[in-house]
C-alpha cells in the first residue's frame, strides 16, 4: 500500500469488490481518478497527494486490477458497460449527493469518455479531465471520416495512428500477452518504463503488474473491435471537459483530437511536451490544471473564475497556469516576452533593476490574462541578491517551468577604448546575469525533475564579428556557447534550453547603452543616433517575443529572429569570410 | 498682426469649439448605438447622417470607424487600411470612432474610444492617455521643439509598456494644424479627405516650409521647431496588444507671453476628460 493516509474501503458491484481508497476531507469537492492500462491506482499517488489538501480525492482499482477482483469469466467482463457499473457504484458510496470530478489517464480516460457520454449517468460528473486516451466511438468516428474521403493528409494520419497502435493489435492475440506479461515483459516492465519514458523509480508499478496486465487485455479484446466498428452517433459529453494531450506521446496522435469540440461542447485544451505516463512523470503540472479546472466548475467558485480574464493567446493551451520569470523584463524584449506568456495565461515573475518598470509589467500583465504576477527588483549581475530572489521565488511562487534571462546591457565602442571597468559592466550582466539564472533556477528544475525551459537571449552579434562591439559580441558569443552546453547537459532531464539572437530590434538597449573612449555629449549623441536608426529598422520587441514563446513550443536551440540576423547565421557557416570583411566597417554612428 | 490674432480669436474659437461638441455628441451619439453586428462601414455611415442631419456639408475628412484590434492599427501598412472596413462589432471589443466635420466655416477634428462592454485593458488605457494630456500642453507651454515634445510622447508610451499607434498615421504624425474652410456649395473629397481643407493644410505646407515650420506634428526633422500659433489637432494613440485608445481634440497655440494664455486645450468639457474627473472622484 503506497498511499499514504488513504482510508480504504470495499465497494460491492456486480459481483466484483473494488479497492477503494480516499485522501483528504470528505466534505470537499470529490475528485475521483481513473487509472489506465497496466496500471493500478498507485499510478496517482503522487497526483492524489498534491490534490489531497484541497480536495475530497478518491481512486479506485478497475475490475481485474490491483486489489480488486477479476471477474468471471473474464472474456465479456470488462464491456463498457460493466466499468459505468462500477464507476457509478464508486462515486455513489463516495459521493452519494452531489456529482464528482473525474479525471482519467489512459485506459482510465478511455472508459471515463465512456462514462460522461451515456444518459445515465448525468447529474453524476460534475467535470472531465481527460489524458491519453480518446473516447472508442469518437475514436471510430474519426476512422470512418479518414476512410470515406481519403486525402493524402487524411491517409497520412490513418497510417500514423495506425503505427502508434501497434500494441493493440498484439493485445489482440491470444494466451501470448498473458505469457509475456507473466513472464519476461512483466519483470522488465519497470526498466523499460524508466528508460523510454524517464518514468522516476518509486512506488510505482506495483506488484501485482503482471496480473494486472494479463486481465487489463480483456479491456480491449471486449471493446475496441466492437466500438471502432460501429461507433454510438450520440457520444456528446454532458459535462466541461479538459483535454491534456502530452505532445510527446508514443501511442496516441495529436491529430486524434482535432475534431473533438463537436463532441464536446465545453472543451478546455492544454498541451504538455511530455511522453505517456505524464501521471508519474508531470505530477506537479496535472496538479495544477486539475485544480484550476475543477475550481472553475465547483458551483460558487465558477461564477469567479468566469469573471477572470481569459487568455486566449495562440499558446495558451502549452503555458496556461505555468510559471514563467523573466529578467530584464521593464521594457523591450523581455517586457514584450512577459507580456506574451502573460496573453497565453501564465503566471509572470518579472525581474529587472528597474522597480517602476517591472510593477508595471505585472500590472499590465495581469490584465491581460495572467492569473498571477509578479515584479521583482533584481540586478541579475549580482550572486547573492540573486541567490536570494531563487529562494524566494521557490518557496513563495514555486519552481519556474520557463526561464527567459534576457537581461542585457550594450557597449560600444573599439577594444583599445574599452576599459576593465566596461568590460567587467558588461560580462556581469550580459554573461554572469544569464550564468547565475541558469545555475540556481536551472537547478530548482533539475531536482524537480519534471522537465522545463531555458530561454538566453543572446544576440546576432554573437557569430557576426564587428570592431564597433567587441566586448558585448564576445560576451554574447559566450551566452550562446553557454546556451548550447547546456542544452546538451539538461537534455536528459526533460528540459530544453533555447538562445534568441534577434538582430536590430526596436528597444531603449540603444539609449541605454555605454559608449566606450568617448566623452559624455558625444556618447549622448551616439545613443541618440542609434536609438533612431534601430527606430527607423523599426522591428518590433512584440515579434522577438512570438519567437520566443515558439521557440519553447518547439525547443528549438538557435534561433535568429530578424532577417539580417538569420542571414547573418546563414553566412557564419558558408561564407565567414565575407563577415569577417563586414567586421571592419566603420558603423554610421 | 498679433493684436488682430488676439481680437479674432474669441469668437473663432466659439466657432470650433462648438463644432467639436458638435462632434464628440455625434460620437457619443453612435457609440450608445453600437452591438454586436455592426460593422465598421455601418458605424461610418451613422456619424455621417448623423452629422449632415445637423449641417454638415464638408469634411477635414470623412468619419473612420475602427473595431478590435483595428484600433491598434494591427498590420497597418498602407494609408488606405485606415478605411471602414466589414469588420463585425463584437461583445468585450473595443471601438474608435474618428470624425472631422466642417460645420459654418469651422473644422473640428475628433477621436472617441469606447468598448462594447467592460474591458480592464481598455479602462488602463484610456485613464494612462490622461498623462499624455497633461505632457502635451505642459511642454507646449513650454514651448519646445514639436519634435522633442513627439519624442517625450513616445517615451512615456514605451514607459507605459504602449506601442505608439500615431506612428502608424501618414507621415507619423500625432498632430496637424486645423483652420477655417471656406464654404463651397461644391465640396468634393479625395481619398476621405475634403479638398478645401486639403488645399488649407498645402497652403500651410508650402508657407511654413519657406519659414521653416510645418503644419504636420511629425517624428522627423521639419517639426524640429517650436510650437506654431494655430489650432493643432492633437492625437495621440496608445496600442497594446490587440486593443487601442486616443483622443484627438484641439489644442490651442497663441503667441501671448503669458504660459497659461499661450497653450490650452479649446474644451475641457469632453467626454475623456470628464470620465477621468468621475474616475478621480469615484
Amino acid at each position: 500500500m503506497s498511499l499514504k493516509g488513504a482510508r480504504e474501503r470495499w465497494v460491492r458491484t456486480g459481483g466484483i469488490e473494488l479497492c477503494v481508497a480516499e485522501l483528504g476531507d470528505a466534505s470537499r469537492p470529490t475528485v475521483v481518478l481513473v487509472h489506465g492500462y497496466p496500471d493500478s491506482k498507485e499510478v496517482w499517488s503522487q497526483v492524489a497527494e498534491r490534490l489531497a489538501d484541497r480536495f475530497h480525492v478518491v481512486l479506485y482499482d478497475v475490475r481485474g486490477h490491483g486489489r480488486s477482483t477479476a471477474p468471471a469469466p473474464l472474456r465479456g467482463g470488462f464491456t463498457l458497460e460493466k466499468l459505468t457499473d462500477d464507476f457509478l457504484a464508486v462515486a455513489d458510496a463516495v459521493s452519494p449527493d452531489k456529482p464528482v470530478h473525474l479525471v482519467g489517464h489512459d485506459w482510465g480516460s478511455v472508459q471515463s469518455w465512456e462514462f460522461v457520454t451515456v444518459k445515465r449517468t448525468e447529474g453524476r460528473i460534475a467535470s472531465f479531465t481527460s489524458m491519453s486516451g480518446p473516447s472508442l466511438d469518437h475514436f471510430g468516428h474519426w476512422i470512418k471520416k479518414r476512410m470515406r474521403r481519403p486525402t493524402p493528409r487524411r491517409v497520412g494520419q490513418l497510417l500514423g495512428q495506425g503505427a502508434k497502435s501497434w500494441y493493440v493489435y498484439m493485445l489482440h492475440t491470444p494466451v501470448l500477452p498473458e505469457l509475456a506479461w507473466r513472464g519476461p515483459l512483466g519483470k522488465r516492465w519497470p526498466r523499460i518504463l524508466e528508460r523510454m519514458e524517464k518514468v522516476p523509480a518509486g512506488d510505482y508499478p506495483t506488484s501485482s503488474l503482471p496480473q494486472d496486465a494479463a486481465h487489463g487485455a480483456w479491456l480491449y479484446r471486449d471493446n475496441v473491435r466492437a466500438r471502432l466498428r460501429r461507433p454510438r452517433s450520440d457520444a456528446y459529453a454532458h459535462a466541461p471537459v479538459q483535454l491534456i494531450t502530452p505532445t510527446g506521446d508514443v501511442f496516441l496522435s495529436e491529430r486524434l483530437y482535432d475534431e473533438l469540440g463537436e463532441w464536446a461542447p465545453q472543451l478546455t485544451r492544454r498541451s504538455l511536451p511530455a511522453k505517456h505516463w505524464v501521471p508519474r512523470t508531470r505530477p506537479d503540472q496535472l496538479t495544477a490544471w486539475i485544480r484550476e479546472f475543477v475550481m472553475a466548475n465547483e458551483g460558487a467558485a465558477a461564477g469567479a473564475a468566469a469573471r477572470r480574464t481569459e487568455a486566449k493567446g495562440p499558446y495558451a493551451e502549452r503555458f496556461g497556469g505555468q510559471l514563467v520569470l523573466v529578467t530584464g523584463a521593464a521594457s523591450g524584449i523581455g517586457r514584450a516576452t512577459a507580456f506574451a506568456f502573460a496573453e497565453a495565461g501564465a503566471r509572470i515573475v518579472a525581474v529587472d533593476r528597474d522597480a517602476e518598470g517591472t510593477a508595471r509589467t505585472a500590472e499590465m500583465s495581469r490584465l491581460i490574462g495572467s492569473p498571477e504576477a509578479w515584479g521583482e527588483t533584481v540586478d541579475v549581475g549580482d550572486e547573492q541578491a540573486m541567490e536570494k530572489l531563487a529562494e524566494k521565488v521557490a518557496t513563495e511562487y514555486g519552481v519556474v517551468d520557463v526561464l527567459v534571462n534576457n537581461a542585457g546591457i550594450g557597449l560600444s565602442g573599439s577594444f583599445l577604448e574599452t576599459s576593465t571597468e566596461d568590460w567587467k559592466k558588461v560580462l556581469d550582466v550580459n554573461l554572469w546575469g544569464v550564468i547565475h539564472g541558469c545555475r540556481l533556477f536551472g537547478r530548482q528544475m533539475a531536482e524537480r525533475g519534471q522537465g522545463g525551459h531555458i530561454v538566453n537571449t543572446a544576440s546576432a552579434a554573437a557569430y557576426q564579428p564587428s570592431k564597433a562591439l567587441p566586448a558585448y559580441s564576445t560576451s554574447k558569443a559566450a551566452v550562446l556557447m553557454l546556451s548550447e552546453c547546456l542544452r546538451a547537459e539538461l537534455a536528459g532531464a526533460g528540459i530544453g534550453v533555447s538562445a534568441i539572437c534577434p538582430g536590430f530590434v526596436n528597444t531603449n538597449i540603444t539609449s541605454t547603452a555605454r559608449f566606450a573612449g568617448v566623452d559624455a555629449a558625444e556618447e549622448k549623441r551616439r545613443q541618440k543616433k542609434a536609438a533612431r536608426l534601430y527606430g527607423l529598422r523599426n522591428y518590433p520587441p512584440e515579434k522577438v517575443a512570438d519567437a520566443i514563446l515558439r521557440a519553447v513550443v518547439r525547443n528549438q536551440a538557435v534561433v535568429p529572429v530578424t532577417p539580417e540576423a538569420r542571414g547573418a547565421l546563414f553566412m557564419s557557416r558558408f561564407t565567414p569570410r565575407t563577415l569577417r570583411a563586414i567586421a571592419r566597417l566603420e558603423p554610421p554612428l | 498682426m498679433t493684436s488682430a490674432v488676439a481680437s479674432e480669436l474669441p469668437a473663432e474659437l466659439r466657432g470650433f469649439r462648438e463644432v467639436q461638441r458638435l462632434a464628440y455628441a455625434c460620437a457619443e451619439a453612435v457609440a450608445a448605438q453600437l452591438k454586436p453586428g455592426v460593422t465598421e462601414r455601418g458605424a461610418a455611415r451613422m456619424q455621417r447622417e448623423w452629422l449632415r442631419e445637423r449641417g454638415v456639408r464638408d469634411w477635414f475628412h470623412l468619419p473612420f470607424a475602427w473595431f478590435g484590434d483595428r484600433t491598434a492599427f494591427t498590420n497597418f501598412r498602407i494609408p488606405l487600411q485606415f478605411f471602414p472596413t466589414n469588420r463585425v462589432l463584437e461583445a468585450g471589443m473595443p471601438f474608435i470612432l474618428d470624425m472631422a466635420p466642417v460645420h459654418k466655416g469651422y473644422t473640428a477634428d475628433i477621436g472617441y474610444s469606447g468598448c462594447l462592454g467592460p474591458s480592464p485593458v481598455h479602462n488602463r488605457l484610456l485613464a494612462d492617455l490622461e498623462a499624455h494630456r497633461e505632457l502635451i500642453l505642459r511642454e507646449v507651454r513650454e514651448r519646445r521643439p514639436l519634435r522633442e515634445i513627439y519624442e517625450n510622447v513616445d517615451r512615456l508610451m514605451v514607459r507605459q509598456g504602449y506601442a505608439n499607434r500615431h506612428r502608424a498615421y501618414p507621415f507619423g504624425v500625432i498632430a496637424h494644424k486645423i483652420d477655417r474652410v471656406k464654404e463651397r456649395r461644391f465640396s468634393p473629397h479625395l481619398f476621405g479627405f475634403g479638398t478645401q481643407s486639403l488645399k488649407g493644410l498645402a497652403s500651410d505646407a508650402v508657407h511654413g516650409h519657406r519659414d521653416g515650420w510645418s503644419p504636420l506634428w511629425s517624428p522627423y526633422k521639419f517639426s524640429d521647431h517650436p510650437p506654431r500659433p494655430g489650432l493643432w489637432a492633437v492625437e495621440p494613440h496608445l496600442g497594446f496588444r490587440g486593443t487601442g485608445a486616443k483622443f484627438e481634440e484641439i489644442l490651442v497655440v497663441t503667441d501671448s507671453k503669458d504660459p497659461e494664455q499661450s497653450a490650452f486645450w479649446l474644451d475641457d468639457d469632453l467626454p475623456h476628460v470628464r470620465h477621468w474627473a468621475e474616475e478621480r472622484s469615484a
